[in-house]
């Protein structure tokens, strides 16, 4: 787990959003917000998926529940693509030339 | 290079209002947006496009630009030199060094149009999803050979001018993602640096077809050794095996070999197993000889 920490504060301010989109985020569980000192932080291994709801969120105006919501549905998709990819794999081995 | 027509991109009339712009645009954008279209390369234009059309039409003064220039870009004074992108692209390596990789380690891309009429937006300037925190993540492609897959070796990419040594550990499965960290975009106003994400392509190899851990092959062997049973040998990634055949082995007949096919990810010492399919050849250009034993067989078979 890395440990480094980047305040709340600055992260809203670079990408111009409110603190209180973070706070709902946290509230629906989808990121942790580490406090120390009365501030609060997010750690590093969080900011990828903190950037990218802030971008669901900025893009196509999606709330923090719908973000749960897709997420759940994007790592769906994803197990089915792979799943997907390891049958057509098989697949190849009984129809060789097919693709 | 083309005039694009950023209001027919999102389905707008020249007279829209800005909220008529940010609503189709977002409409358009839940439809086509790359993180709710996995690996699907024409949605990850249709955004770029998207993209590019709200950048200049939900900025007043872009969209001012556009208007008075747009179809008429070439006069434009504005008119500046598109600067190609410096990001890596296409594959390093080649045949003779036994792998390729293909991607762009660089940002997203705007249309030569856009470039001319606005400028080279190389640096992030963007307001959609540049950076502006955490540095961006590259996506490139490593391809590989099934021979390279089953041994753990070691690759150096060049990811914008920097050299990043990577070990590729034996047993890689075809499409996995390896992740490097902090090997991305550099990072912005304090934020850390983005990821490279690899994705390993493994090609078809001629003689040995792999299904997770195992590896399946397809062994010619001759009448007689069916018949009466002997040895084959058979050459795989780790070695030669010498494989008995019992006699009266039928024709597609088929051998498990424990842990003498793929090697487990990550884990030592593990193997999958070898499955051969035993296809028996039958002679051809019979002697007079031949005819004739093969007759006595025949005839042995009537009685």
């Amino acid at each position: 787990m890395n440990r480094e920490l980047f305040a709340v504060t600055t992260f809203c301010s670079v990408h111009n959003i409110e603190q209180s989109f973070i706070a709902s985020l946290h509230e629906e569980g989808l990121i942790s917000i580490t406090i120390e000192n009365d501030n609060e932080f997010i750690e590093e291994d969080q900011l990828h998926d903190l950037e990218l709801y802030t971008r669901w969120h900025r893009e196509m105006g999606i709330n923090p529940a719908g973000i749960d919501v897709v997420r759940h549905l994007v790592h769906k998709l994803r197990n089915a693509q792979n799943e997907l990819n390891s049958l057509k794999d098989r697949l190849r081995y009984y129809e060789p030339g097919e693709d | 290079m083309a005039y694009i027509d950023y209001y027919k991109v999102l389905g707008l009339n020249k007279n829209a209002t800005e909220e008529e712009i940010k609503k189709a645009y977002r409409k358009l954008a839940r439809k086509h947006h790359p993180d709710l279209n996995p690996n699907d390369k024409e949605a990850h234009i249709r955004f770029q496009q998207i993209n590019e059309a709200n950048e200049v039409l939900s900025d007043p003064e872009k969209r001012k630009k556009y208007d008075e220039y747009g179809e008429n870009w070439k006069h434009a004074e504005q008119f500046e030199q598109a600067k190609r992108q410096q990001g890596f692209q296409g594959g390093g390596g080649g045949p003779s060094g036994g792998y390729e990789y293909s991607g762009e380690f660089g940002g997203e891309h705007f249309s030569d149009f856009f470039e001319s009429l606005f400028g080279s937006r190389v640096g992030g300037q963007r307001s959609g999803s540049q950076v502006k925190f955490r540095g961006q993540d590259y996506n490139a492609e490593l391809h590989l050979s099934l021979r390279d897959a089953y041994h753990t070796h070691q690759h150096t990419l060049d990811v914008n001018g920097r050299k990043v040594r990577i070990t590729v550990p034996a047993g890689i499965a075809n499409g996995q993602v390896i992740k490097l960290k902090g090997h991305g975009g550099q990072g912005v106003n304090g934020g850390p640096n983005g990821d490279i994400y690899i994705t390993f392509v493994i090609a078809d190899d001629l003689k040995f077809k792999r299904a997770g851990n195992d590896l399946f092959s397809t062994e010619e062997i001759d009448l007689y050794t069916a018949l009466l049973g002997g040895e084959v040998t058979i050459h795989t990634f780790g070695g030669s095996i010498n494989l008995k055949v019992k006699p009266e082995t039928q024709q597609g007949a088929k051998v498990r070999l424990k842990g003498k096919g793929f090697p487990v990810y990550k884990k030592d010492g593990e193997f999958g197993d070898l499955i051969v399919t035993y296809n028996v050849k039958l002679p051809a250009n019979l002697s007079e000889k031949e005819k004739e034993l093969f007759a006595q067989l025949r005839d042995l078979n009537k009685k």
